[in-house]
């Protein structure tokens, strides 16, 4: 026991929740921006896992990690342009688009990999590099938060400064207001001559460019290189995020950084008797029950609305 | 008065995929700074008719002329920047934004190139607001505005862009009468300001009031214009409903029976927070038609979905053979052997892509069971043939998809399967809306035949020809509330009919509680 409250409140544990949580806040903004424009994107899972390894193909072939990092975003949004070309203009059932790419990506990357580097489990064979870690000036020297904030990689810095840049987008721009109205009120946006598909793509473009640098951080960040499956459904918890979240940014990151300590606990509660399983399990359990208080009190404030209207 | 012609409109036709002729050779003509109205009945093709003119429908033929120039509005950004704006009857708003936000959402004022200008939006939003005197606070959010407010936000919305002509979609359907009074004096303002207004609506007391001139529809075309001091409300009322009355089914009188439905007080309110019933309370007897007539939208539709389980009222009760229902569910009134025809047979009625057997027993499969697990086919087909013989259901076998069907085809379908030898109470919702002659004239035969075995029927109908014609009694519905009840359909004119529908007349409460 003791040594269970030492593993969760050590610096290291706090470090870990951090780096642990970056792709999820990244996948999950991206999530924000699209279910804001009215679609819920499943492929993202499927994206990141593709420009986790076109990101580290074009690392250790073209020109370092860098590159790689800028290659995996295009990927992301070519992938998420895609789907969106599938399930908008060509009108395939979206779910189903999804699925099928999120399968396709799974099987994809395995056989670009063996056709590459002839291994069909990781890619680790390959000099593919690391995205720097940056040490803060100043917040370094302070004790415990230096240790907890600083030396951090680069990526895990730019999700969080990814947040800021969805609050902005969404609540700050014209293309924001669209956005916001193109899942709020369709009819209302095509009403007054903007289009809606236009819209969509490019919230489904942005999401591209977010689960693209979810994406690279995976193989170039939180490690050196590409194995299969290597998501494992990341882009799925970035879903749940988002709804618990009720798809605000801010909600959506403090949800990321829930199952961020979940899964960092499930990590250090290893050495103990609990099985991590069950610790993983908590955060799941909280988004149902959050989302049913959610759903049963709006229900119950929508019928008082009613009985007073019917009374005036 | 300025005569100047704004908006003409010359023989404009519209025939919608299905083959349904929506608009036949319309012509009429606004003038600039006038409050021109359109009135018709339901489905007279006056929407038809305003989506055309704002870029959302296509005609086939005909041309629009505006300000003296032929124009082609593709789209509704083209009838936008030809300044022709339009507040929908369903608002296009977003609930989650400010009415600001709303206002110029699609051209928003922007600051650094890319950012929102807030102050700059609230602004021209609020300057709007004042100008026309609308009196409304542009930072509140849609969703915690009344209907009128939201309604304003309409109108803005359409005149920040620029409109001249402003296309209103029956736009006191959804006001309390506080609300209509504040919209005609802004209509007023409007007016004075030099913009046009083509005003859509069913109520001829608003139109007698606010407008100037009135082009009256009637079965998808366009009857007369004229100017609205020099005619009488019972004048348009004729002019609306026609004078054709055919009858076609020849009935004997009702021998009425108890009373096997009935409703008290029933409240329900929509979701956009209007009392769309507001204290209903009939009786329907056993050997009766009884016909709830009305325009749409004051109640019918609503009534005809509590009676059948398929939403749940406010307040009130039901009470079918002298027992409470508790629970609003289509299963517990089937149990009661109601049966329903519903209004929208695509989307209630069937299940387009099954076969026209599997349709036709939906509702009582436990009857075609054996071993309890298993369906039994062959009594199927043979019950399905019988019925095709018995309703003259015209199609190539039974195993086609309903919606190969024509309607009239898809309406026998639906008829086959709710009158059945156990149905007691029927409640049949526009049971002959949109299908050909031959069919209608069936299904009214079958629903007077029904009577006469003693079921009990409400025949929910906008279509005048089949109140008069088919029912023995009549209660008229009038914003949520029964206006009239006629014990005897035949002493009745179709004129008298209308005015009460429109709310020119109205009876009494002791002469509506005559159903009691």
């Amino acid at each position: 026991m003791e040594s269970m409250i030492q593993a969760v409140f050590s610096t290291t544990f706090l470090f870990s929740v951090i780096r642990v949580a970056t792709p999820l806040i990244l996948a999950s903004m991206g999530a924000v921006i699209t279910s804001n424009a009215g679609i819920t994107n499943i492929g993202i899972e499927g994206v990141m896992l593709t420009s986790a390894l076109t990101g580290v193909f074009a690392s250790a072939y073209g020109f370092g990690p860098w590159f790689g990092f800028v290659i995996a975003i295009i990927t992301g949004v070519v992938c998420s342009l895609a789907i969106g070309y599938a399930s908008m203009s060509l009108k395939a059932d979206s779910v189903l688009a999804c699925i099928a790419f999120n399968t396709m990506a799974v099987g994809g990357t395995v056989y670009f990999m063996y056709a590459i580097v002839k291994d069909k489990g990781t890619t680790i064979a390959l000099n593919s590099g690391k995205l720097p870690s940056i040490e803060i000036p100043i917040i370094k020297d302070i004790p415990i938060i230096g240790e907890i904030l600083s030396n951090h990689n680069v990526v895990s810095y730019i999700a969080f400064f990814m947040i800021i840049v969805v609050y902005v987008l969404l609540y700050k721009t014209p293309l924001g207001l669209r956005i916001r109205s193109a899942g709020k009120a369709p009819n209302a946006l095509s009403s007054v001559g903007v289009s809606l598909l236009k819209i969509r793509y490019i919230a489904l473009g942005i999401s591209g460019v977010l689960g693209g640098m979810a994406g690279a951080f995976m193989s170039m960040g939180y490690v050196t290189w590409f194995s299969k499956n290597m998501t494992a459904g990341r882009g799925f918890i970035a879903l749940a995020a988002d709804a618990m979240g009720n798809s605000t940014p801010i909600g959506a990151a403090l949800s990321s950084l829930l199952f961020a300590v979940a899964e960092a606990l499930s990590y250090s509660l290893q050495v103990t008797m609990i099985p991590p399983e069950l610790v993983q399990m908590l955060p799941y359990l909280v988004t149902i029950v959050g989302l049913v208080a959610y759903a049963a009190k709006r229900s119950k404030s929508e019928k008082k609305r009613k009985e007073k209207l019917a009374e005036e | 008065m300025n005569k100047k012609v704004i908006l003409k409109v010359e023989n404009i036709w519209k025939v919608y995929p299905n083959g349904i002729v929506a608009n036949k050779n319309i012509n009429f003509e606004v003038h600039e700074g006038e409050i021109h109205a359109l009135i018709g009945e339901n489905g007279a093709g006056k929407s038809t008719l305003m989506k055309i003119l704002f870029g959302i429908e296509n005609p086939e033929e005909g041309k629009i002329i505006l300000n003296g120039e032929e124009v082609k509005i593709e789209n509704s950004k083209k009838a936008i920047s030809l300044g022709i704006g339009m507040v929908h009857q369903h608002f296009m708003l977003v609930d989650s934004l400010t009415i600001a936000e709303n206002i110029v959402l699609g051209n928003e004022p922007k600051k650094f190139g890319m950012f929102m200008n807030k102050e700059e939006m609230q602004k021209r939003a609020a300057e709007c607001s004042e100008k026309y005197n609308f009196n409304i606070n542009v930072n509140e959010k849609i969703e915690n505005v009344s209907v009128g407010v939201k309604q304003k936000t309409e109108i803005l919305k359409a005149l920040v862009r620029g409109a001249k002509i402003l296309i209103l979609d029956e736009p006191t359907a959804v006001l309390t009468p506080q609300e209509t009074k504040e919209l005609f004096v802004e209509l007023n303002t409007l007016k004075k300001q030099g913009h046009t207004i083509i005003f859509i609506s069913h109520k001829l007391n608003e139109i007698m009031e606010i407008c100037d001139r009135v082009t009256i529809m009637r079965h998808g075309t366009t009857v007369e214009t004229s100017f609205v001091k020099d005619t009488s409300p019972q004048d348009i009322s004729n002019k609306m409903v026609g004078r054709e009355i055919v009858l076609t089914v020849e009935k004997k009188p009702a021998r009425r029976g108890d009373v096997c439905l009935e409703t008290e007080n029933l409240v329900y309110v929509n979701n956009i927070g209007k009392k769309s019933l507001d204290g209903v309370s009939i009786k329907l007897r056993k050997g009766e038609i009884l016909s709830v007539a009305g325009v749409e939208g004051n109640g019918q539709s609503e009534l005809a979905g509590i009676l059948t389980g398929m939403i749940k009222p406010l307040s009130g009760k039901v009470i079918i053979n002298e027992k409470l229902i508790e629970e609003y569910e289509p299963s517990v009134f089937r149990s009661n052997k109601l049966s329903y025809i519903p209004e929208d047979r695509m989307t209630n009625g069937c299940a387009a892509k099954l076969s026209i057997l599997d349709n036709m027993f939906a509702d009582k499969i436990d009857q075609f069971l054996y071993n309890y697990i298993f369906l039994d086919r062959k009594k199927m087909r043979e019950k399905a043939e019988h019925n095709v013989e018995d309703f003259n259901i015209l199609c190539g076998s039974i195993q086609h998809q309903v919606q190969m069907l024509s309607g009239g085809n898809i309406q026998k379908v639906v008829a086959s399967r709710e009158l059945t030898e156990e149905a007691e109470i029927i409640i049949a919702e526009q049971p002959t809306r949109g299908i050909d002659a031959g069919a209608s004239e069936l299904i009214r035969k079958k629903i007077v035949e029904f009577r006469d075995r003693g079921a009990a029927i409400l025949l929910v109908s906008a279509d005048l020809n089949e109140v008069l014609e088919l029912s023995d009694s009549t209660i008229v519905m009038h914003n949520g509330k029964v206006n009239a009840y006629f014990q005897d359909t035949s002493k009745l004119t179709e004129e008298e009919l209308g005015y009460y529908m429109l709310g020119v007349k109205k009876q009494t409460e002791e002469e509506v509680k005559g159903i009691l």
